[in-house]
């Protein structure tokens, strides 16, 4: 069903990459298209890495017992795949990469408002992921991603403060990213493009910078705490002194809830232009779509205390924390509906970035509500700390964010690289990502009811069936993952050249050359039409649709 | 080879938690499978049949947007309402609910009975009869978690948590620390053992070679001086401690307060942090350092047992 | 590294500090405002979380914190005070020359703001040097003596929560006095540039922004001054 191969070949037209040769050029770039290059670049090897500490992780749990690697060891594995995939995967990776290289297209601009802090950030990255990968060379860190005190800040022997730079640092790409996005959206949006033209990948990563904006901060003062406490053997999570190990987890948690929707809103923006190209409408319901990603990231900071359930907060706490969690529900619930309405009479074509949208819209679906099960107080006493909570995060991250990265990487990766990728491999390797995914993770709910607690190295013979599923489902996941890296590092030598647009998109970033000139378009373009102007407002062409 | 959705159900709240959760999960399947349904469906009735198809546009409608906001949002407030029901009762023991300690360090369990039994990584308690559980950490964070009953409670250094249940099934269910503690966060596991009544009497009662948690406490009240001020028969330089457990002391700052378990532990390790009117602050030494949570708890125990006035005397020393 | 110009008007009709990304300089002004408006959010969270978790400590220990609050000198943490208020006066001059194209007067304001940055780093130095001298440091061990003393007869009680605050007190003076060093570094920048004649009517934007972190970072110290310095009722001054 692809038209992508239909266009003629274009010449080897000037564009982003071969403006300039030489490391270099790629190095000392201000552009942000480059810029987006090297970030997809660390982001997939850091994917990588952590992918690696899964890898270890399932193996070691294929029997109850802990035999592959010491405790010690185990716990470090955990951690390490957490640390690594939280903050320089997941954080990162959308905006980072799609959002840096389509925000400022989709708007009509030539630019972030700041290129070099742009460049600056990258380097911000880099060096934090030294920081980490040097925290896990070594000898590792055994705190979990979440550092939880008195642990981490007293009893840990781990590289637990060179970990917390590694994140600290991390954290300031991020702030820097957003801070970029939230004034280039403000300030550099071609003439024509108002805030209700805005497509809607430009709505979730505006609302994403203003969480990272405001959350990121303090999760580095809290770290900042942290490694403060470890260097000077005091500190103010003591509780020798009368300080508050729960203090810890408000401070954490307060930026980290946030930082989930960090994670899944640029991937929500993903699916809302994969929705409306593959089914050639418009999006249903744009402004509550818009809306809704602002409400996530203003809720999304309410709602932290329904990590802390059973830390002996207080009933009233607790009960406001359960109630306000429901309520953050709402706007992802009509974001899936209004996807689902999108597709209504339609005309939906099959195209692999379109199966990962499908993908999305289910696993994101049950992720979403499991969330609502953790969110319940009497049920989360009982499933908190164990694996339902590892099933349901990874189906958002994974099922969630990781299919719509997949799915946005897929869509554009004509856009960024002039080329398409091979579409009969690509779909297979989403089905053995989804069918991998679903393997690995849905038992996991049932172990986690059962009982198995999260972060265990060894655990009671009755999960061992469950835990051996999920082991397997991991390895057909791993394939899954690696089979595009493979496709698409091929398809930029082998794969046929793209056009300007092969699946006739609407969007700004369609109306130019594929790969993109270095200053994006020849012209500044004028905007006269809202987004995902699809096909026909009156005339039905659609003789072939029935009621 | 079977493979069990839930556990065993043994306390007197699981059932509630499960049907809770069989609920959530009803839910969830329906909703999941409508959107599946759905999405399956528009995407084969509405697949594109010629490369040129330009569907018209529909751009929303608002009577859809609020309904299928506010039906979830109604639904969610059900889970909400449920959820906090069962939750109220976890927070709530009965008064006539019998007292067992949990001392949580890296990486064991350390349980002691009011008549003195211990024990490491076991726990036993009798059918039918509500258990409140002290914890207290020696440590880092650990969470005392026994799935069969559905309950769970971290256990945070500095300071003591209270859980409680109805076991309701003869048995013997897994113990977990629920809350990552380090190198062997998972072998921190162990065994409740559900006994009918009499099987427990007499269980409890076999154990505890060092006298009762009372008793234990009294000596450790000789062996740190406190008799030295706190007489139990008259005034001494500090407050007398008959009576004290559970009553409402007025502070020297105006403030009155519940004698409880955490009063106790905080006055023993900080004593000016709260000084009951009429004394001085800092007189009391602190004792940071010096006991244990264990010792703590027996202490506290001692220090409850004098609350009925006309108790037996302790025959352990007075000066 | 030359760019091309297709897209770009001719050099010769726009400053040559436009960056090619924007449209007009003032387009690029608005940006960096904004940016560094962006940017001090940032910094109010990251601040905030600390006196966040220092309201909380607070609240738990009213007494303890006012007792820890007299060994702060308020006769330094005063001057620092005016000496910060007087720096950023110093900065909105130089912000208001560089905006009148006033070199000299540029120039002369960013330096009295770098003596007077200067000058509360130094004052800082002394204090903590005097706590050092008081053994009131407990983030060194050897280094903490909160035993009653004829002057503080009533103060060993709280000697483990004053060791909290005394770890606020570093931390939060000491990651101000960072962001004060940082803006020092700035203005060392700016100065550079001004004395390059880089500034003028039509474009003073770094003057402009970091004028703003300047003021941001006072403001900072005005919220630290009395939450740790004037607790409770009896106070020594000098």
């Amino acid at each position: 069903m692809s038209t992508a191969l239909q266009t003629p070949e274009v010449a080897e037209t000037p564009n982003y990459l071969n403006s300039e040769y030489g490391w270099k050029s790629w190095l000392f770039t201000k552009d942000h298209k480059r810029i987006a290059v090297l970030y997809i670049i660390s982001i997939t090897v850091m994917f990588f890495i952590g992918g690696i500490f899964a890898s270890l992780i399932r193996i070691e749990l294929l029997t109850p017992q802990g035999d592959l690697v010491n405790s010690d060891t185990y716990n470090k594995f955990f951690t390490m795949h957490g640390i690594v995939m939280v903050f320089f995967f997941l954080i990162p990776s959308i905006p980072a990469t799609l959002g840096n290289f389509f925000l400022p297209m989709q708007i009509g601009a030539k630019d972030l408002a700041f290129p070099r802090i742009n460049l600056l950030s990258w380097y911000i990255y880099i060096a934090g992921a030294i920081f980490a990968l040097s925290a896990i060379v070594l000898g590792g860190v055994d705190t979990g991603w979440t550092f939880y005190t008195p642990f981490s800040s007293t009893y840990s022997n781990t590289f637990v403060i060179t970990a917390a730079v590694g994140v600290f640092i991390a954290g300031f790409s991020s702030i820097l990213t957003g801070l970029n996005f939230i004034v280039t959206v403000h300030k550099m949006r071609a003439p024509g493009m108002t805030w209700g033209r805005l497509p809607l990948f430009v709505w979730a990563n505006y609302a994403t910078s203003l969480i990272q904006v405001l959350g990121t901060p303090v999760v580095a003062i809290t770290l900042a705490l942290v490694g403060l406490e470890r260097a000077f053997h005091i500190g103010i999570f003591d509780p020798a002194i009368g300080g508050d190990p729960i203090l810890f987890q408000h401070m954490f948690w307060f930026y980290s809830h946030p930082a989930v929707y960090i994670m899944i809103l640029p991937g929500m923006g993903v699916i809302s232009e994969l929705v409306t190209c593959f089914s050639r409408k418009s999006i249903f319901g744009y402004s509550f779509i818009a809306a809704s990603s602002l409400g996530i990231a203003i809720i999304g900071f309410l709602v932290w205390g329904h990590h802390m359930f059973v830390t002996g907060m207080s009933m009233y706490a607790s009960l406001y924390f359960s109630l306000l969690t429901m309520l953050v529900a709402v706007p992802s619930a009509i974001k899936v509906f209004n996807w689902t309405a999108t597709m209504f009479r339609g005309s939906i074509s099959y195209d692999t970035p379109m199966l990962y949208a499908f993908g999305f819209i289910g696993l994101f679906t049950i992720g979403g509500l499991t969330g609502l099960f953790l969110a319940t107080l009497g049920v989360d006493v009982h499933v908190t700390d164990t694996y339902f909570v590892v099933a349901h995060f990874h189906y958002v991250m994974v099922g969630g964010m990781v299919l719509a990265y997949l799915g946005g990487m897929h869509f554009w990766w004509p856009k960024i690289t002039g080329r398409m990728y091979p579409e009969g491999w690509a779909k297979f390797a989403c089905l053995l990502v989804f069918a991998g995914f679903n393997l690995t993770f849905f038992p996991q709910f049932i172990t986690g009811y059962l009982g198995q607690p999260r972060r265990y190295h060894a655990y009671a013979p009755e999960f061992q069936v469950l835990n051996v599923m999920s082991t397997a489902g991991a390895s057909v996941l791993g394939l899954g993952y690696v089979i595009p890296l493979i496709y698409f590092l091929w398809s930029m030598k082998y794969g046929p050249k793209a056009g300007n647009n092969p699946w006739n998109a609407k969007g700004l970033e369609w109306q130019t050359t594929s790969p993109p000139p270095t200053f994006n378009f020849e012209q500044t373009p004028i905007v006269t039409e809202d987004a995902y102007a699809y096909g026909s407002e009156s005339a039905p062409e659609e003789a072939h649709h029935h009621d | 080879m079977q493979v069990p959705l839930f556990p065993e159900a043994a306390s007197s709240i699981a059932r509630q938690v499960d049907y809770l959760y069989a609920y959530l999960s009803v839910v969830t399947i329906v909703m999941t499978g409508l959107i599946f349904a759905v999405v399956f469906f528009f995407a084969i009735k509405y697949r594109r049949k010629s490369p040129n198809e330009t569907p018209r546009q529909i751009h929303g409608s608002l009577v859809l947007e609020i309904t299928w906001s506010i039906i979830p949002f109604i639904v969610m407030l059900s889970f909400f309402w449920w959820g906090a029901e069962i939750f109220f009762a976890n927070a709530s023991p009965p008064s006539n609910a019998m007292d067992v300690y949990v001392v949580g360090k890296q990486w064991m369990w350390k349980i002691q009975y009011p008549e003195g039994t211990r024990e490491i990584n076991e726990l036993h308690v009798p059918i039918g009869r509500p258990v409140k559980l002290t914890l207290a950490s020696e440590d880092v964070i650990h969470s005392f978690f026994i799935p069969a009953f559905r309950i769970k409670h971290d256990v945070v250094p500095g300071r003591y948590d209270t859980m409680w249940f109805t076991a309701t099934k003869p048995g013997r269910y897994h113990i977990f620390c629920a809350e990552y503690c380090g190198t062997e966060h998972s072998g921190m596991i162990g065994w409740v053992t559900v006994m009918n009544d009499s099987d427990y009497e007499n269980w409890v009662a076999s154990g505890g070679t060092e006298g009762s948690m009372a008793q234990q406490g009294e000596r450790l009240f000789e062996q740190y001086g406190c008799s030295t001020c706190h007489q139990t028969e008259q005034q001494g330089r500090g407050p007398n401690l008959r009576g004290l457990y559970g009553s409402r002391v007025q502070l020297s700052d105006g403030r009155t307060v519940l004698a409880d378990d955490s009063f106790i532990r905080e006055s023993i390790l900080n004593p000016n942090a709260k000084v009951t009117a009429g004394y001085r602050p800092d007189v009391m030494p602190t004792f940071q350092g010096q006991v244990s949570e264990e010792q703590l708890l027996q202490m506290i125990v001692y220090i409850k047992s004098l609350a009925n006035p006309g108790a037996p005397a302790s025959t352990g020393g007075r000066q | 590294m030359t760019e091309p110009h297709s897209a770009v008007a001719e050099h010769a009709e726009h400053s040559p500090y436009l960056r090619h990304h924007f449209d007009n300089m003032e387009q690029q002004f608005d940006s960096a405002t904004l940016g560094m408006w962006v940017f001090l959010l940032t910094e109010i969270m990251f601040f905030g979380g600390m006196f966040g978790a220092y309201t909380v400590y607070r609240s738990m220990y009213p007494e303890a914190f006012a007792s820890t609050s007299m060994h702060m000198n308020p006769a330094f943490g005063a001057a620092n005070t005016a000496v910060l208020i007087v720096s950023s006066l110093t900065m909105a001059l130089a912000v208001r020359s560089a905006r009148l194209g006033k070199q000299q007067a540029l120039q002369m304001f960013l330096i009295l703001t770098m003596i007077f940055g200067i000058a509360f780093l130094v004052i800082k130095g002394f204090e903590y040097h005097e706590h050092w001298v008081d053994m009131k440091v407990p983030l060194f061990s050897g280094h903490w003596d909160y035993s009653n003393t004829p002057e503080f007869p009533h103060q060993a009680q709280y000697s483990h929560q004053a060791q909290i605050l005394f770890c606020f007190y570093f931390f939060m003076t000491g990651f101000h006095a960072l962001h004060m060093l940082v803006g020092v570094g700035l203005m060392t920048t700016i100065l550079m540039m001004a004395r390059r004649g880089i500034f003028s009517t039509n474009y003073f934007t770094p003057v402009e922004i970091s004028g703003l972190y300047w003021h941001f970072v006072d403001i900072v110290w005005i919220f630290l001054f009395p939450l740790l310095y004037l607790i409770g009722n009896a106070r020594k001054l000098i």
